[in-house]
């Protein structure tokens, strides 16, 4: 990757830059800058409002309506988003099955899925665990049998997020029994209001609710949601792993954010004559995460630059998610800590409000704690890099 | 130096053990937050009747004069159960600031004991933890003195009947001379109390003062060395509960990777998860030993005050640090609102900040240990 902006990036730069000036509306800081997610209305709306722009899908390819961005262009319109405290384009659609479909799909699974996705037309959710199948993926029991020109699919699917605002659902599933556990799993899109399936919301620790689990009794899905091939779902998860490198850098990206939260708090800390901003003992613990997310954007740059170069990026993804996962947790903890004792305060029990930042500095570093277990846990990361790069 | 338990001690905690696994089983966590303070109640008289609550509280006022190897004896059990009863701020806390304070104070010890009152303390304010920052004013009238000002953060306060009130009679904001105690019943006119609850089940508040008729409590500009002994005592009875909660925490943990199977064989036949339940054990031994002599300590002529802080700020990061792998080793279920372990993450959280965090902690020691 390029490094050195041209002309034509650095006007892209002003772009990108008056569009999110007057875009972003103050109280969505706070959560953004937490993690967490904004209200699914209002990241629809955020959505709609990129794709009116022709900037719905940074990372795909213009001849399926993306915006076909050079990786330096993708770095420059996530730092901007970034630095103007703009949500992450929900994910789920955009960057796992979205790809996977322009990838695999039907010509017909092309023309009407991805155009939705662009708009948010549909919301997404992803069916791939289940109780017994966590960080061994592959030992999913959800079944999918054929009955005339339908897959009849039992089982049940957990830890899947959004499943309670969405309007479909990538799953895998298997389709037959084989003696290597990967092959007879196949990829199928279910829709959410088909007959027999059912949304059970699974309550979290940061109080904030993402996520559930999906009994599917006897739901009946069309043959024509297959995507790709019958038994060859997990291969398509190969896509998904390019692609998830991408997710981490952009998610990377947006770290400053969660930095920027601590230093406003830490400022707004009364200590002694002056705040905790002024002490050279916190000063020294957010310099460090700082220097820290500095490190690994440029790992991110380096990721980009493979990307560009069409070069495989080995582990470097993982590596990313393993590092981000970790700031994200850190620099959250930071913040709960720049609260000091308003961070015992998490909900008013009277009328007013609670604290500034609360609930939602300390729902954020609670939440943190699931980036080392999602998206594989950092001991899955781990495994694949001795694997993959160190050949142990 | 002595490590284990009296037999009587022993008999304590298991007898605390029992009640938590009666009253505050795992399985059943959910519906006893949900209970709020009405559940909290029935236990708390439950614990009068069992005689914990007057345990710490000294003969003289109608307790039993039981030292910190006693309560450390309870706290521990409150820790394993994650039982949030606003014990350390009661009967620790609010106990050792009155002590020997007075006709009201020595009247409202016994009914402490009794669990006929609660009484909680409002000693910091400004977003600090340091006891010697106070700025509410203690302004004397002829209708007596009369508090205005803001404590910003008052332990276990939403449900109290009674709280403890340092305010300044004299110097100047962040001076340990001109620090006095007061106490002012909750329906105090011009007492504002705004409560809160906390991630952990505790309910704490907020105390706006406006010319609020109190009741003096102890020794006039000098009771800056009574909170300091009273709070190294809270903050001492702290650390059985985050040990408590540590070990069990770990429990749980164990048997969780026994028999949650992944890639055909329990989860805890991977070495790296093996390494990680060897570390938690080993902090929680480090946790406990270090409370196990900081509490002896108290007990001894000259308390090491130095020990109390390193004690505070290291079992801190030793409890969140295990709390924080038990969610992990657990995977998903780890972060879930059914299961138990979660709820040690969060108290662990909250432990940290009651009384003044890890930094605060590393402070206080360094001046407390300078030569
Ligand atoms: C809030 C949340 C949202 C989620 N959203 C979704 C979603 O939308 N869709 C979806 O399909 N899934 C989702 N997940 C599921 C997530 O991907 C799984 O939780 C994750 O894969 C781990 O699986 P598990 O929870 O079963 O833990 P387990 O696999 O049981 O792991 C338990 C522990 O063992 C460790 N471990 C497991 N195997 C090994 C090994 N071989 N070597 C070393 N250590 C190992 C793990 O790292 C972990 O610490 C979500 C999870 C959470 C918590």
């Amino acid at each position: 990757m390029n490094l050195d902006l041209t002309p034509d990036d650095l006007a892209f730069r002003e772009e990108v830059r008056a569009f999110f000036a007057d875009g972003i509306p103050e109280d969505w800081k706070t959560t953004v800058r937490a993690g967490l997610r904004l209200p699914p209305e209002t990241l629809v709306a955020y959505q709609r409002r990129l794709a009116a722009r022709g900037w719905g899908a940074p990372t795909w390819p213009v001849e399926h309506g993306g915006t076909g961005w050079s990786p330096t262009r993708l770095h420059i319109f996530w730092s901007e988003a970034s630095a103007a405290d703009a949500p992450a384009q929900y994910h789920q659609g955009l960057e796992l099955i979205g790809p996977i479909i322009f990838t695999y799909g039907s010509k017909a699974q092309k023309d009407f899925y991805l155009p939705r996705i662009i708009h948010a037309d549909d919301w997404w959710c992803q069916g791939y665990s289940e109780p017994g199948a966590g960080s061994d993926l592959a030992a999913i029991r959800t079944r999918a049998d054929r009955d005339g020109d339908h897959y009849v699919v039992n089982g049940q699917k957990m830890w899947t997020s959004y499943a309670h605002v969405a309007d479909r659902m990538f799953a895998l599933v298997r389709t037959s029994a084989e003696a290597r556990r990967q092959q007879g799993i196949s990829l199928i899109l279910v829709d959410m209001d088909t007959l027999g399936l059912r949304v059970r919301p699974i309550h979290t620790l940061d109080e904030k609710y993402h996520t559930n689990e999906v009994f599917l009794d006897d739901v009946r899905v069309p043959l024509a949601n297959l995507v790709g091939e019958e038994g060859q779902g997990w291969g398509y998860g190969k896509v998904l792993l390019d692609r998830e490198r991408m997710v981490a850098a952009a998610t990377a990206m947006f770290l400053p954010q969660t930095l920027r939260a601590v230093r406003d708090a830490a400022r707004r800390r009364r200590m002694g004559g002056g705040t905790l901003l002024d002490q050279s003992g916190f000063r020294a613990k957010l310099a460090q995460v700082e220097i820290e997310a500095m490190a690994l954007q440029a790992m991110v740059m380096r990721l980009m630059a493979d990307a560009a170069a069409g070069a495989d990026s080995g582990p470097r993804g993982s590596m990313v998610k393993l590092r981000w996962s970790e700031l994200i947790q850190q620099a959250t903890a930071l913040w709960v800590e720049a609260l000091g004792p308003a961070a015992q305060h998490f909900g008013a029990l009277d009328d007013g409000d609670a604290p500034p930042d609360m609930p939602l500095a300390l729902q954020g570093a609670l939440y943190s704690r699931v980036t080392t277990i999602y998206g594989g846990s950092s001991e899955i990361q781990r495994n694949i890099i001795a694997r993959r790069a160190l050949g142990l | 130096m002595d490590f284990a338990y009296s037999e009587e001690q022993l008999m304590l905690r298991d007898s605390v053990d029992r009640f938590g696994e009666d009253r505050w089983a795992g399985a059943d966590r959910l519906a006893r937050l949900a209970e709020g303070p009405e559940g909290s109640r029935r236990r708390w008289a439950a614990m009068a009747e069992l005689g914990w609550l007057m345990l710490p509280i000294a003969e003289a006022e109608g307790g039993l004069g039981g030292g910190p190897v006693d309560v450390m004896a309870v706290m521990e059990g409150f820790g394993r159960h994650l039982m949030t009863e606003p014990y350390v701020s009661n009967c620790v806390l609010a106990a050792g600031l009155m002590h020997g304070g007075g006709e009201l104070a020595s009247d409202l010890l016994a009914r402490i004991g009794a669990g006929e009152v609660r009484v909680a303390a409002g000693l910091t304010e400004n977003d600090g933890y340091a006891i010697e920052q106070v700025s509410v004013a203690a302004i004397d009238g002829p209708g007596g003195v009369h508090l205005s000002g803001m404590k910003t953060h008052v332990e276990d306060g939403a449900d109290a009947d009674w709280y403890v009130v340092s305010a300044r009679t004299a110097g100047a904001m962040a001076e340990r001379d001109g620090i006095s105690l007061f106490l002012v019943p909750r329906d105090a006119a011009g007492l504002t109390v705004r409560r809160f609850r906390a991630v952990d089940g505790h309910r704490h508040c907020t105390l706006m003062l406006d010319r609020v008729p109190a009741t003096p409590l102890g020794e006039r500009d000098r009771a800056a060395d009574r909170i300091d002994a009273a709070v190294d005592r809270a903050i001492v009875a702290h650390l059985a509960e985050a040990v408590g909660s540590m070990e069990s925490a770990t429990a749980a943990t164990l048997d969780y990777v026994r028999t949650r199977q992944q890639f055909g064989v329990p989860i805890g036949t991977f070495q790296v998860i093996q390494h990680k339940l060897v570390d938690m054990s080993v902090a929680c031994e480090e946790a406990r030993a270090l409370a196990i002599v900081a509490t002896r300590g108290m007990t001894q002529p000259g308390a090491g005050r130095a020990l109390i802080a390193a004690a505070k700020a290291r079992i801190s990061q030793c409890g969140i640090a295990v709390a924080q792998q038990a969610v992990q080793l657990h995977g998903g279920v780890g972060t879930s609102e059914e299961l138990v372990v979660s709820h040690h993450l969060r108290r662990q959280m909250m432990l940290d900040l009651a009384h003044g965090d890890r930094d605060f902690q590393r402070a206080r020691f360094i001046l407390l240990s300078a030569g």
